[in-house]
């Protein structure tokens, strides 16, 4: 004789996908791992010579133990850091307080000014974090806005907005980061 | 007449939940697939910096991690920032192997696409930072990525 099968009662696996969906609501994160992407040189090679870069193409910023700021041996402030770096890097002809500038032909921009100048940054042992941090921000900021400047002149767009990319090419070029980080060592102050 | 006359029920009639279970269960699964677990045990406490200029960091496989903080065990290891590789307390001369190791776990043609984040509490001095970025100089990986948290700009 054969017994009916009792039909299984699924009242209760709303209950159970619930348990499950609280479960994984509670251990999810979302967040975006979000950074300032930097690249770093290469190991000094000992045998290859120091470049010679004239001084008036180097704009040194030296962050102090007691995270202070040293702009070209004055005194700098975080706030206004961003404009003195656009301010140097930005093309200046025949002033001889800012750096050269060389007349570069670039595909799909032409002939255009790029400068010579190089951000020298330098910290010490005893720097905060979140100050170098602070200033790599500002110092980012700074190339970012000469390359919307450059960008929005030649393409009539942000430099982030973009497409192509060739264009975004052609304004790393005109544009270069030129950040150079100087070896370790103690510079001390307070 | 009265023979079209329908029984009207004045009483709302109940709403299904038969169905709840499968809505449920579409979030659960929603859920299920976003979610990334945690692949190592945080030992040290990294509170990080906050930045505007930040981008994003793209393809999680291919990003290898190095934490720098003080030790959430104070008690027993201090307050001295210290650098956590994997699971454990690691040292600087331990970079480069982890570099190699890390390069090695992944498939050849995106080990040139390998990132280094740098995850380090604001409070840790650039000592130690140093000494990390020297390592990775020395094992040629260059591509590094201060993390940060992208802070909030208020408009005027």
């Amino acid at each position: 004789m054969a017994r009916k099968i009792p039909a299984i009662n699924a009242g209760s696996m709303a209950d159970i996908a619930f348990l499950l969906l609280i479960f994984f609501l509670v251990t999810t994160t979302m967040d975006v791992d979000t950074g300032i992407m930097r690249q770093l040189p290469p190991p000094p090679d000992p045998n290859q010579e120091i470049p010679d870069i004239k001084e008036r193409n180097i704009m040194n910023i030296l962050v102090s133990r007691s995270d202070r700021l040293l702009v070209n041996k004055k005194m700098g402030n975080i706030r206004t850091l961003k404009y003195d770096v656009i301010d140097f890097m930005s093309i200046h002809h025949d002033d001889p307080a800012y750096p050269e500038v060389t007349l570069k032909s670039i595909d799909y921009i032409g002939d255009v000014y790029t400068t010579k100048g190089i951000i020298s940054l330098k910290n010490d042992r005893g720097t905060s974090y979140n100050m170098y941090i602070q200033v790599q921000n500002e110092l980012a900021a700074a190339f970012k806005e000469l390359r919307d400047r450059l960008s929005m002149q030649k393409f009539g767009r942000k430099y982030n907005k973009l497409i192509n990319e060739d264009y975004i090419d052609a304004i790393n070029k005109a544009v270069p980061v030129r950040v150079s980080e100087a070896e370790p060592e103690d510079v001390g102050g307070n | 007449m009265s023979r079209f006359k329908k029984q009207v029920s004045k009483e709302v009639p109940a709403i299904s939940t038969s169905s709840l279970p499968d809505i449920i269960f579409m979030l659960l699964f929603f859920f299920m697939v976003t979610t990334v677990m945690r692949e190592t045990t945080l030992i040290v406490k990294t509170k990080l910096p906050e930045a505007t200029e930040v981008q994003k960091l793209e393809k999680k496989s291919l990003v290898s991690y190095i934490y720098i903080g003080p030790p959430i065990q104070s008690k027993i290891y201090g307050t001295e920032s210290r650098i956590q590789l994997n699971d454990y307390f690691a040292v600087v001369s331990d970079i480069q192997e982890f570099v190699v190791l890390e390069r090695e776990a992944r498939d050849e043609a995106d080990r040139k696409f390998l990132t280094t984040s740098l995850k380090v509490n604001g409070e840790t001095k650039m000592g130690v930072v140093t000494d990390v970025k020297q390592e990775l100089r020395k094992a040629s990986a260059f591509k590094i990525n201060y993390s940060t948290r992208r802070r909030v700009v208020k408009k005027e």
